[in-house]
């Protein structure tokens, strides 16, 4: 184990995963790599050693993210990156309607092993266009696997195995996450999709939370504590295919669930993982589930509504403690 | 961090004798009869959905692909089913496919605008107009990265030079130097309206020009033209230097798909194309030049026809997908 951060351990996976296979190539190089906190000595070796296989196509999504279908089916592994997950709509054609309908529309002949990298959530004062959480969005369309990591070991676990997918692969990381620390596992490191982590262990309330709201989360149970209320912390991890039973199996043991989301909660994944518990747990359930996240609006500029705007640990708190009465 | 950089390629060969006048003839031969058998099939209720017929274009499909190896790739369009038997496509699998059933390409799950047959480099036809556009060029890319010698032709409707991806496709084609064929089957129309109300400029090639992509017009109607250019094209794609843009001039028999009226079209014009018929116009010159007898063409195009015939009848025999295989190849192991 080393203490890393966030970004640190992304590329630690895209390295280790271009050593062992050189058909893996990134499009969109500079803005993943470049200005991401690893060592310059660094960056600049794994530039010089990948010159080729690190692109830099020009602005152009659309065709990006559909070029990277067609290479894909061809033979190569591409990783696009995207930038801020608002500049992946200009491409939602071409992640909906050719990398997820692929193999299935060709009875399972073509493959398409490529990852789209975004950047969602509120980054501070991103305004409507830079504060996207499109992950129900990409959960909706059947043949796309969608990864929202919390943790720099889970960012390069996960990221592992979302570049040896042979599927198209949505990997969604917060900007805010990119400079968080903790120990990662070193040399090769993958974390199978469709396995959630209890990240806190607690019996009297379940909180399900993704990506940065997981650290938000967790500082909610922390205050929680304080006021005699011991919450558990289950990150699902991934979207799709989704650990239903992590999630179930904690509701069962406390009775009791809060999803807290960055997103609009309009179709999100809250609501799906709501509408889950309701279905196949529904008898464990000692009180309402309640369901934390942005306001239905496109976010604001200004720093006043943003904030209000912003799903946090205190509204967290706010609505466990409402809903325990305490 | 680097662009592509340019890579010679190596030599991949065409099968010299899939672009013989006489093998040319039979793809068109073979082209038509399927065509006319899946009028004859959906009118008669055993083809579910819309269907799109490319008779009349079949000079285009004939002569590119004649020029390409198996091995190289092609994306189609909606008016595919010319393109799939060009391109070696199994007559049984594609009538399957489009009748809906397990025995077909896409397992029935694709239909006529989605057949896929990757084992001959068909990377599919497509419902999205452009679709096959960037998935050509990615192709290209893997291509050149890779250093295989293979290329890649996208076709594509007249209808996509008023999409935007067809810009960012050629741009990215163009800087990066991708071993890929934009070839425009300009057909005059777009669904039902004419290309000359939505097209702006006075020239489709210009399109090409303006990112210095080679573009030339082509008589979509004369297989042997469009063999000479799509041959110069894939050359210069095979020596590394980057992509070309054909508009290849041709015309819908059929409507936009079965059942179209076509009130849109005038008859004068309808006649003088049908006067064009790229299958006619190759017998005759082939008659004329002495390099085939009208029985030997005979002979081949009733050879198409029986074929085609047995495939259709024999798809119509085959079983449906089932609910109990409805999830299977949604994700990969």
């Amino acid at each position: 184990m080393t203490e890393k951060t966030f970004a640190q351990a992304m590329f630690d996976a895209l390295s280790i995963s271009m050593e062992q296979d050189p058909t893996i190539s990134v499009f969109g190089a500079s803005s993943f790599v470049l200005g991401r906190g690893l060592p310059p000595a660094d960056e600049k070796a794994f530039i010089a050693k990948y010159t080729t296989r690190l692109l830099d196509p020009p602005v152009s999504e659309n065709v990006l993210a559909s070029v990277g279908v067609g290479s894909a089916t061809a033979g190569l592994r591409p990783f696009i990156n995207f930038g801020t997950s608002s500049f992946a709509f200009e491409a939602h054609n071409q992640i909906v309607n050719e990398a997820g309908n692929a193999r299935y529309m060709s009875g399972g002949q073509l493959k398409v092993p490529l990852v789209y990298h975004m950047f969602h959530g509120i980054r501070g004062i991103g305004g409507a266009q830079h504060s996207q959480s499109p992950q129900s969005m990409y959960a909706n369309c059947p043949g796309l696997e969608v990864v929202l990591p919390a943790t720099p070991a889970d960012a390069k676990g996960l990221m592992r195995t979302a570049i040896r997918s042979d599927n198209p692969t949505l990997f969604i990381t917060h900007t805010k996450l990119l400079a968080t620390k903790g120990e990662v596992p070193d040399g090769d490191y993958a974390i199978p999709f469709a396995k959630g982590e209890v990240k806190r262990a607690g019996k009297d309330v379940t909180i399900v939370a993704m990506s940065l709201m997981v650290l938000e989360a967790l500082k909610a149970a922390d205050q929680l504590k304080a006021l005699g209320i011991d919450a558990e912390v289950v990150d699902p991890r991934t979207v799709v295919p989704f650990d239903a039973k992590v999630v179930i199996d904690s509701v069962k043991k406390t009775g009791r669930l809060v999803i807290l989301e960055e997103a609009s909660l309009v179709c999100s994944v809250a609501s799906e993982i709501a509408a889950i518990v309701a279905e196949q747990a529904f008898e464990a359930l000692k009180g309402p589930i309640i369901r934390v996240g942005r306001p239905h609006v496109p976010m604001p500029y200004s720093p006043s509504l943003e904030a209000f705007c912003t799903p946090d640990a205190a509204k967290l708190v706010d609505a466990v403690r409402k809903l325990l009465k305490k | 961090m680097a662009r592509a950089k340019a890579v010679k390629s190596q030599k991949a060969v065409p099968n010299k004798a899939a672009g013989s006048p006489l093998a040319l003839y039979r793809t068109m031969a073979t082209i038509r009869a399927f065509e006319e058998t899946v009028q004859r099939l959906f009118l008669g209720g055993h083809i579910p959905g819309l269907v799109h017929l490319y008779m009349g274009q079949e000079a285009v499909a004939a002569g590119v692909i004649a020029e390409l190896a198996q091995t190289d790739f092609i994306g189609s369009h909606h008016r595919g089913h010319g393109h799939c038997v060009a391109k070696g496509g199994d007559l049984d699998k594609l009538f399957a496919e489009l009748l809906g059933k397990r025995a077909g390409y896409g397992l029935g799950r694709g239909g006529s605008m989605h057949i896929f047959d990757p084992a001959n480099g068909n990377l599919g036809t497509t419902g999205i107009v452009g679709g096959s556009v960037p998935l050509a060029a990615g192709a290209a890319l893997t291509a050149k990265l890779r250093k295989t010698g293979q290329v890649a032709v996208s076709f594509f409707g007249d209808g996509v030079l008023n999409q935007g991806i067809m810009f960012e496709a050629m741009n990215m084609a163009a800087i990066w130097q991708l071993p890929v064929l934009f070839v425009c089957e300009n057909n005059g129309f777009g669904e039902f309206t004419s290309i000359d109300d939505v097209t702006a400029g006075k020239d489709i090639a210009d399109r090409g020009k303006a990112f210095a992509i080679p573009s030339e017009h082509v008589d979509g109607m004369d297989v042997l033209a469009v063999q000479k250019a799509a041959r110069t094209a894939v050359a210069r794609a095979r020596d590394g230097k980057g992509p070309s843009f054909l508009i290849c001039s041709t015309w819908r028999f059929s409507g936009h798909h079965v059942g179209d009226k076509q009130d849109y079209k005038e008859d004068a014009e309808t006649k003088a194309w049908r006067k064009r018929d790229p299958i006619a116009q190759l017998a005759r010159k082939l008659v004329a030049k002495k390099q085939a007898t009208q029985k030997q063409l005979d002979a081949i195009a009733d050879e198409a026809k029986s074929a085609v015939t047995k495939a259709a009848e024999a798809a119509r025999k085959l079983e449906s997908p089932t609910p109990a295989d409805l999830m299977e190849h949604l994700y990969a192991e």
